[in-house]
């Protein structure tokens, strides 16, 4: 296996684009990235698109080529992977694998979800279908749910409390209104987040995570081949992705996800490093105790005292161990299907020092997470500067 | 699987179309006392984890649970 490195990023912002349909957001985030590392289309061997539910969403099937011809990528393998909410952390996986393996040197991967062309209750229904539609949802499960119920043992067995998931949410909102990327660039208070409009007890509107437009891309290279193309190559230096059971009834415990832990330990043990080096983290925060659970499982802290360490602040820009420095899904937005690739972007642009408002002091080790579903697909990356 | 334990629950507010007008509705994973979870809707009273419930029914192949 070769050493890959990412040699270009482009991102388009999140948000709400009644004007923008699929294929444009996508092209527009392929486009920036071929430009970032001074790549012609031409040059592109191998694609991966990273979407969740593009046929749901809009109608269009067929994703991979229809994008991958927009962009001038034609003649190639261009390849769709869906994994839920990690469909495009996975697609960056097999990216990588490709690259790492020798088949391709240069390798195109891209994330795209246009979600706010639906009405909401329709959106809850798509993204439901991430479960287990012969049980949980059937039984009138939503993705909140879901987390709410795994919000719900948390507090039981470790004493969480609704603060704790409110400091998340404050937190990531007050990063994001600095990220001009973000969808939601407004901060809010403790108070705002925990008088919240209830959506699945305990959670409010607050501990929820957006629905958005928008897409993301990323170009990788093998690590040798990186400074033809950029100055700051960013190594990947490990990767893992991981699988677990559909249904959160099939787990024997959901106050942790055991696909994390394993893609975690699977990316540390590859990057030879250890949670405690890791400087900075983009973690999978669909909702507020989804960044507390990835905190525990990634070994940042103990099982049960994730909450607590984020209500110290623990995890904030200025921060010891800087969390979801981007604003995170709950104030950049979640696209579904761009989240993994953004995070990687979102991680491999402090690395470069190119982060702006929201750029960290230590930034040299990163570290991306990304989830599907209730944790039936995890994706943990370690990326350092060269 | 007549009897179990609340394993965890939540009350949904925010219901998917087909459930709207259920909403405001509780769920919940019960550990049946024969052996595995099963995903199930909360009939009456609320329950809370740890509570005792017993099979009422099934509905369009969903089971509804309640605490007696």
């Amino acid at each position: 296996m070769r050493p890959v490195a990412v040699i270009g990023v482009g991102k388009t912002p999140f948000g709400v684009f009644a004007d923008r349909d699929l294929r444009s957001l996508a092209v527009e985030a392929g486009q920036k990235c071929l430009e970032n590392a001074h790549l012609a289309p031409s040059q592109v061997e191998a694609f991966y698109l990273g979407n969740f539910a593009g046929p749901s969403f809009v109608g269009q099937n067929h994703l991979a080529p229809y994008i991958g011809a927009a962009l001038g990528v034609t003649g190639v393998p261009a390849t769709r992977i869906e994994a839920a909410c990690a469909s495009s952390g996975s697609a960056f996986f097999h990216g990588f694998s490709a690259v790492a393996a020798g088949l391709y040197d240069l390798v195109l991967v891209a994330g795209v979800e246009k979600m706010t062309c639906q009405p909401t209750p329709r959106v809850a229904e798509i993204l439901a279908s991430a479960g287990d539609l012969s049980g949980e949802i059937k039984a009138g499960a939503t993705f909140p749910a879901l987390f709410a119920m795994i919000a719900r043992r948390h507090m039981h067995q470790y004493g969480t409390r609704r603060e704790h998931l409110a400091a998340v949410a404050v937190k990531n909102h007050a990063n994001g209104a600095k990220n001009p990327y973000a969808h939601m660039r407004k901060p809010i208070t403790l108070e705002q987040a925990l008088a919240g409009k209830p959506i699945a007890e305990p959670l409010t509107l607050y501990d929820c995570s957006l629905v958005s437009d928008g897409a993301a891309a990323v170009l990788l290279a093998p690590l040798e081949r990186a400074s033809e193309f950029t100055a700051q190559p960013v190594r990947v230096a490990g990767i893992a992705q991981t699988s677990d059971h559909v249904a959160l009834d099939e787990k024997d415990d959901i106050t942790t996800f055991l696909a994390v832990k394993r893609a975690g330990d699977k990316a540390y043990r590859m990057a030879g490093v250890g949670p405690a080096e890791v400087e900075f983290a983009e973690l999978h925060d669909c909702f507020t105790i989804a960044e507390i659970i990835a905190l525990e499982d990634l070994g940042f802290v103990k099982p049960g005292e994730g909450g607590p360490y984020s209500a110290e602040g623990c995890t904030a820009l200025t921060g010891p161990k800087p969390v979801n420095a981007s604003g995170g899904l709950k104030a950049k937005g979640h696209p579904v299907g761009a989240t993994g690739v953004a995070q990687i972007c979102d991680v491999v642009m402090q690395i470069r020092g190119q982060a702006g408002e929201i750029q960290l002091t230590r930034h040299s080790l990163g570290l991306a997470q990304n989830l599907g579903g209730s944790g039936a697909t995890a994706v943990v990356t370690i990326l350092r500067a060269r | 699987m007549n009897q179990g334990t609340v394993y965890t629950e939540t009350v949904v507010h925010s219901a998917p179309e087909a459930f709207l007008k259920d909403a405001p509705y509780q769920i919940a994973i019960i550990i049946l006392d024969t052996g595995g979870r099963v995903t199930a809707r909360i009939l009456g009273d609320r329950v809370a984890i740890g509570d005792r419930v017993t099979l009422v029914e099934f509905r369009d192949g969903i089971p509804y649970y309640a605490t007696r």
